[in-house]
């Protein structure tokens, strides 16, 4: 289970994430709805450890982040926002420094590496330099290295950004696939993945959490059954979406 | 023992990062020709007529303090740039661990390039009979030189996501480290400044504890003075990083 209680972040004087609370259970997929700057990838590199919390904390599969960051680092697979990796490596060798990271050794490692280029077809490009490939396969390559360890929790920021139309299909394929298994936890700005791969949504705006439910009570929120609108009429200031 | 595998981890990929890129081949080069440069044309090496290391090692400060902030400037730097600091730091491994596996890493790179400087040492041999106790105490008083530069590079790199910004404050640092018990700048001290305080300045100086190293004289207390250098510079990097690794 992954538990995420009142965490806040502040920057300078300018808070970004405004106590944000929720939970997720094994076989959810969570989608982080909200507008540019709404504090997603804030909210994700806190769950992630990468940012210390303000204030709050989140509980991953019983490992406290911001006490025990080390075992709660192990439960999660993470891609983060614009897919950074090490640029100058080959995609096997930054897979391999990866699964060794992970604890991996020998030929588990070798195998880790090779299961994870196999399902996210990377065989083209395996011997090739990351700073090389196109954006979508850089996405993919960092997205083999958050599934190559098989972790219970998976925490993807935009995993469909920079992807044609034939690889966002196979990858939420992949999150639908491994959905039952795992705790999954994507932001996207695409509202259509919401209904193909979420069984919950979260949407966020300045800070906070504005609404959280399945896809069908989100969409019940407004009148023409649109989650657009839904979007719309919650992160916008409330004056202008009365105006509409 | 996992720690030292984390460890061994990051080290390794940051070795490999160096061999990976021409950037390491175009070091090594410089390295070389610099210091045979300086130590065969600029000492006169063979017209001293005698079969010592003084001259070769006499540069190696000066050669660190141009070439290692260059080694140095991308171990924080870059990753910052390219946020791949993200994903290091979202692995199950602490921030000292990472710290220390690039550490390592820089310093073995450049003990490799002092390795390849063994030819001075043939040569020496071939000519006459160097005393070889005298040329290995020189060799690791020029490595401890060059790891204390390594950690001082390390820390300026964790301050910047700019490679130059990095390069600059590593160069100025490690110059003023080098020079502080210089007598010009003792004496600049001496005219206002109380003498403990000018004694205390020149004590933290690099140099002084490199030259009697050159000499053959292997003191613990100098082995002491770097290794303390190194690690103060490693945990400020550490706290470095952690209170400036989101931005
Ligand atoms: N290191 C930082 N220093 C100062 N402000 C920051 C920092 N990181 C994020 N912010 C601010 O926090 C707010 C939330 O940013 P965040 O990246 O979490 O937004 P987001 O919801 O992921 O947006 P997007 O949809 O554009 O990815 C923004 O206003 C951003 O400018
Ligand atoms: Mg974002």
């Amino acid at each position: 289970m992954l538990e995420v209680r009142e965490l806040r972040k502040s920057f300078g004087s300018f808070e970004a994430v405004k106590g944000v609370s929720f939970t997720v259970n094994k076989g959810e997929v969570l989608g982080f709805l909200g507008p540019n700057g709404a504090g997603k990838t804030t909210t994700m590199r806190m769950i992630t450890g990468f940012l210390p919390p303000s204030a709050g904390t989140a509980i991953v599969n019983g490992h406290d982040i911001t006490t025990h960051p080390v075992q709660a680092k192990g439960q999660i697979g993470y891609l983060p926002e614009n897919a950074p990796s090490y640029d100058s490596m080959t995609v096997t060798d930054f897979l391999g420094f990866t699964a060794e990271v992970r604890g991996f050794r020998g030929s588990e490692r070798r195998d880790r590496v090779e299961a994870a280029i196999k399902q996210c077809r990377l065989e083209g490009v395996r011997r090739q330099a990351i700073d090389t490939l196109s954006k979508g396969y850089r996405q993919r390559t960092c997205f083999a290295q958050a599934i190559l360890h098989d972790p219970p929790i998976l925490i993807m920021d935009e995993p469909t950004d920079g992807l044609d139309p034939n690889q966002k299909f196979v990858v939420r394929e992949m999150i639908r696939k491994m959905a039952a298994q795992k705790i999954i936890v994507i932001s996207t700005h695409i509202l259509e993945e919401v209904d193909s791969v979420c069984t919950r949504a979260i949407i966020i705006a300045n800070g906070t959490i504005v609404a959280n439910g399945t896809p069908q009570e989100l969409r019940s929120k407004s009148p023409t059954g649109r989650l657009d609108d839904v979007f719309r009429r919650l992160t916008i200031g409330g004056e202008e979406a009365r105006n509409d | 023992m996992t720690s030292a595998r984390n460890v061994t981890a990051v080290f390794k990929r940051e070795l490999r990062s160096y061999f990976e890129s021409p950037v390491a081949y175009v070091f090594l080069v410089v390295f070389l020709a610099l210091t045979g440069f300086l130590t065969f044309s600029v000492t006169q090496f063979y017209e001293r007529r005698t079969a010592d290391l003084q001259p070769f090692f006499f540069w190696h400060p000066w050669v660190y303090l141009l070439l290692v902030p260059a080694a140095t400037m991308g171990l924080w730097a870059e990753e910052r740039r390219r946020h791949s600091i993200e994903l290091l730091l979202t692995m199950p491994i602490t921030l000292s661990q990472a710290v220390l596996g690039k550490f390592l890493a820089a310093w073995l790179f450049l003990a490799i390039a002092l390795g390849l400087t063994f030819p001075v040492v043939l040569t020496t041999m071939y000519l006459g009979k160097p005393d070889m106790g005298v040329v290995l105490c020189g060799y690791v008083g020029s490595l401890m030189m060059a790891g204390a530069c390594v950690s001082v590079g390390m820390l300026t790199s964790s301050l910047t996501r700019s490679q130059v910004i990095s390069f600059v404050l590593a160069l100025v640092f490690c110059l003023l480290l080098l020079i502080a018990g210089w007598p010009p700048v003792t004496g600049f001290f001496t005219r206002w400044a109380p003498n403990w305080l000018v004694n205390g300045v020149a004590a933290f100086s690099l140099m002084p504890h490199f030259e009697s190293m050159q000499r053959g004289v292997l003191d613990l207390r100098d082995i002491v003075y770097y290794a303390c250098v190194m690690i103060f510079m490693v945990a400020a990097t550490n706290v470095a990083l952690d209170s400036r690794k989101s931005a």
